[in-house]
């Protein structure tokens, strides 16, 4: 009797032991298995690079009898996104092979310990020469070593409704010069057509780094201000530029200009705004980037085959018109190989094959971005494709890039909120910068901080 | 009450029984004697092993995890997610510097206070009294309007009361119709929403908590009472309610416990938002976390959750002063 109680027990805690060991490495890595993994964002219609890899799949697999390409679409929003990644990331066991990176990663993820250098296999490819030299910046990091392969960049400025400013008796073609113009053109539409929204400027947590890019920074670095001063490797603290920016931002929310902050605080404001209040022609003006026309054209998810007459665009314009009066910026994403794959030349022979001349034209088409490599460029099927191509292109000669450094990310998160709290009249523009200044302080180091 | 104490006599009675086999066993001959001893420890222990490892891998280990990574840098990416290092109480003095998290923390407090403590407790306690020798027909229709919603998932609870709040809900339809104000409840008072939602969604625990509690209460005291010529008023002050004073204790702290750790409801509603107007502990710690990427920060806010959580089970203990 007592020895078989024993022997229950025994075996129980085995089983149970063996259970927990098995957890431990049933979910356990590729690495015998001839796979590569491909982790991107698929949310909201926005699939390009699953169609991408869906084309291309055919092609690697027969080229590489054996191997299988797996597909890990991860469906969720540009922050949580970011965050699924990386959580991925810190497994051997979960970490992709190739994973979709936003250039502005780069440096916290390669001092993360995340990326693989691809220096080896850019220098020894011959279509590596054919990318802009921008481009491959963005995807160098602080030590000198390249992280990713470029697919595409991008600028931002302004859309507008070129009906909508013909019914409110606007100038079209539109060019305004100062943030003043902006604005007074946002209050002729308020006045004139009620029922439309004047302008859309992105605010807000919820919209995540579109807040930050988009909005603020598109704003700030209007004002000759930066979030980064570059020679000195020093942050700048929040100055009066700063301060102004928030100004526009509470000038629009405060005074109807536009969306209610409850609509803009929406975490779908992104699609509302491409594939509902545009296209509608709810919307007369918004700062966004070149990328729209990826919803309308043909096979987008939101087809509206009369943008390219309806919607007009042009660039935003610095604080007071000074300098060239233009400003704009430029993100862009990349294609990189895990610390962790198993086979790292397969995992590169995948991505020089997807982002080759045929295959990098055909993504920048359906993506609705600007090219990175000179022969893409100078396809005329990318050229006819949108009318909108040459304006945005010929804007990236002004182009300010992000300060992609580690602690970016908690910045910008730290500028959504101070934008939040501004649109929604919680604080000041000046508490709100205030707050923007002890969080700096704080994440990087009051030693790495420099008067604004 | 003797009933209940039995009961309790009862159940104490393994864990009061369990050091027996441990205890030094009486003196016999060496060799031979530990063998049977160790046997017997092995068979009784033998079954607890597969809880307690669960319990080990489960409950004990994240706890752990938690309370070393809030000493760490761990961090989803950049340098703290791959040295992660021990950085002493800097997540903690950060913390207390940062005037988001002193706002988070007392959010936390009016949130637990205003919809469990208040809110849950209260209002659980009403609908037991109210229920209280009603027929069973009126108990089993209202007992069961009130449980389906502490039954349905939190989501699910959350999305209900968004569809009836938000600018173009239930609510405001209806005060439309009345040509009443409607304000957008969520966006202007987003602390009230989400507390009376919590309300909505918790009291039938409180309210099942007290019902099985006064099923259990001797009758002769009441009827006592009634002889002695005590009103309904004097019999809930002098006698339920102190009957009840063990319960009512309990049900605080479970209630209390529950509440703190709220996030489904608050993020499906709010998000913390507008601003940070209902980011309590849980929702800025998410926040801290795994949008802005600092593991160890916010596990260190689960600390202080944690310390939230004792304060208000000492207050009970005190205040309440249950003789055992």
């Amino acid at each position: 009797m007592r020895h078989r109680h024993l022997l229950v027990g025994i075996a129980t805690f085995g089983l149970v032991a063996l259970g927990a060991a098995g957890c431990g490495s049933s979910g356990g890595s590729a690495s015998g298995s001839k796979v590569v993994t491909v982790a991107y964002e698929d949310y909201g219609g926005d699939n390009q690079v699953g169609e991408l890899m869906n084309k291309i799949t055919p092609t690697f697999e027969k080229d590489h009898p054996g191997w299988k390409v797996q597909l890990e679409p991860i469906a969720a929003p540009e922050n949580d996104y970011y965050t699924k990644l990386d959580l991925m990331n810190k497994s051997a066991s979960t970490q992709p092979d190739v994973l979709y990176e936003d250039t502005f990663l780069i440096n916290s993820d390669t001092d993360a310990g995340y990326l693989a250098p691809l220096d080896s296999y850019v220098n020894s490819w011959s279509d590596w020469s054919d990318f802009y030299s921008a481009a491959k910046t963005a995807v160098t990091a602080t030590n000198g070593k390249v992280y990713g392969v470029p697919m595409e960049t991008d600028a931002r400025g302004l859309w507008y409704n070129k009906t909508l400013f013909a019914k409110a008796g606007l100038p079209v073609p539109w060019h305004p010069t100062t943030w003043a113009q902006v604005l007074s053109a946002a209050q002729t539409i308020k006045k004139k057509l009620p029922g439309v929204t004047p302008l859309q400027v992105y605010s807000g947590t919820p919209a995540g780094e579109a807040t930050s890019m988009q909005g603020f920074e598109m704003l700030l670095y209007g004002t000759g201000e930066t979030l980064y001063n570059h020679s000195d490797n020093k942050w700048v603290a929040p100055g009066s530029g700063f301060t102004s920016a928030l100004n526009f931002i509470k000038t629009v929310y405060s005074t109807g200009l536009g969306p209610t902050p409850e609509q803009e605080l929406n975490p779908n404001i992104g699609n509302i705004v491409s594939q509902q209040w545009l296209p509608e022609g709810k919307l007369a003006i918004d700062l966004d980037g070149s990328w729209l026309p990826s919803t309308w054209i043909t096979g987008g998810p939101h087809p509206w085959p009369q943008w390219s007459t309806t919607m007009g665009w042009t660039s935003m314009p610095t604080e007071d018109g000074q300098g060239s009066d233009i400003t704009t910026l430029s993100g862009g994403w990349a294609l990189s190989i895990g610390t962790h794959a198993a086979n790292k030349q397969m995992a590169w022979d995948l991505i020089s094959l997807a982002l080759n001349t045929q295959n990098a034209t055909y993504y920048t088409e359906i993506s609705g971005n600007l090219a990175v490599r000179t022969d893409v460029a100078a396809q005329p099927s990318y050229l006819k494709e949108q009318a909108d191509i040459p304006f945005w292109s010929g804007l990236i000669k002004y182009t300010n890039f992000r300060p992609a450094y580690a602690v970016y990310p908690d910045l910008s998160n730290d500028i959504q909120q101070a934008t939040e709290e501004v649109m929604t009249g919680q604080q000041s523009p000046a508490q709100a910068a205030a707050n923007y200044d002890h969080s700096l302080t704080s994440t990087v180091g009051g030693s790495a901080v420099q008067g604004g | 009450m003797a009933a209940r104490a039995n009961a309790e006599g009862r159940a104490l009675r393994p864990s009061a029984a369990w050091p027996a086999p441990a205890a030094p066993p009486p003196v016999r001959p060496r060799g031979r004697a530990l063998r049977p001893a160790f046997s017997r420890t092995l068979t009784r222990l033998g079954p607890l092993a597969p809880a307690v490892v669960l319990l080990a891998v489960f409950m004990a280990a994240p706890i752990g995890w938690a309370v070393y990574a809030s000493f760490t840098n761990e961090a989803l990416t950049g340098v703290g997610a791959a040295g992660t290092s021990f950085i002493g109480f800097a997540n903690f003095t950060r913390m207390f510097a940062d005037p988001s998290f002193r706002q988070s923390l007392i959010l936390t407090v009016v949130f637990t206070v205003g919809s469990g403590v208040i809110g849950q407790n209260v209002l659980g306690l009403l609908l037991a009294l109210l229920m209280r020798g009603r027929n069973s027909i009126f108990r089993s229709v209202i007992g069961t309007i009130i449980v389906a919603s502490w039954v349905i998932p939190e989501i699910v609870a959350a999305f209900v009361w968004y569809a009836y709040l938000n600018d173009q809900g239930t609510l405001n339809s209806a005060l439309h119709f009345l040509h009443l104000p409607h304000p957008s409840w969520l966006y202007v008072y987003p602390m009230f929403s989400v507390i009376v939602a919590n309300i909505w969604r918790g009291t039938a625990f409180s309210m099942l908590v007290y019902s099985a509690a006064m099923s259990s209460l001797p009758t002769d005291v009441m009827e006592a009472a009634s002889v002695d010529g005590a009103n309904a008023w004097q019999r809930l002050l002098r006698v339920t309610i102190p009957l009840l004073k063990r319960t009512i204790m309990t049900n605080l702290m479970l209630v209390t416990l529950q509440t703190l750790s709220v996030f489904t409801l608050i993020f499906a509603l709010t998000a913390g938002g507008p601003g940070t107007a209902s980011s309590t502990l849980p929702i800025y710690m998410y926040q801290e976390a795994f949008k802005f990427y600092q593991l160890g920060y916010g596990a260190a806010m689960t600390l202080v959750l944690l310390v939230i959580g004792a304060i208000f089970s000492l207050i009970y203990v005190r205040v309440l002063r249950v003789e055992s």
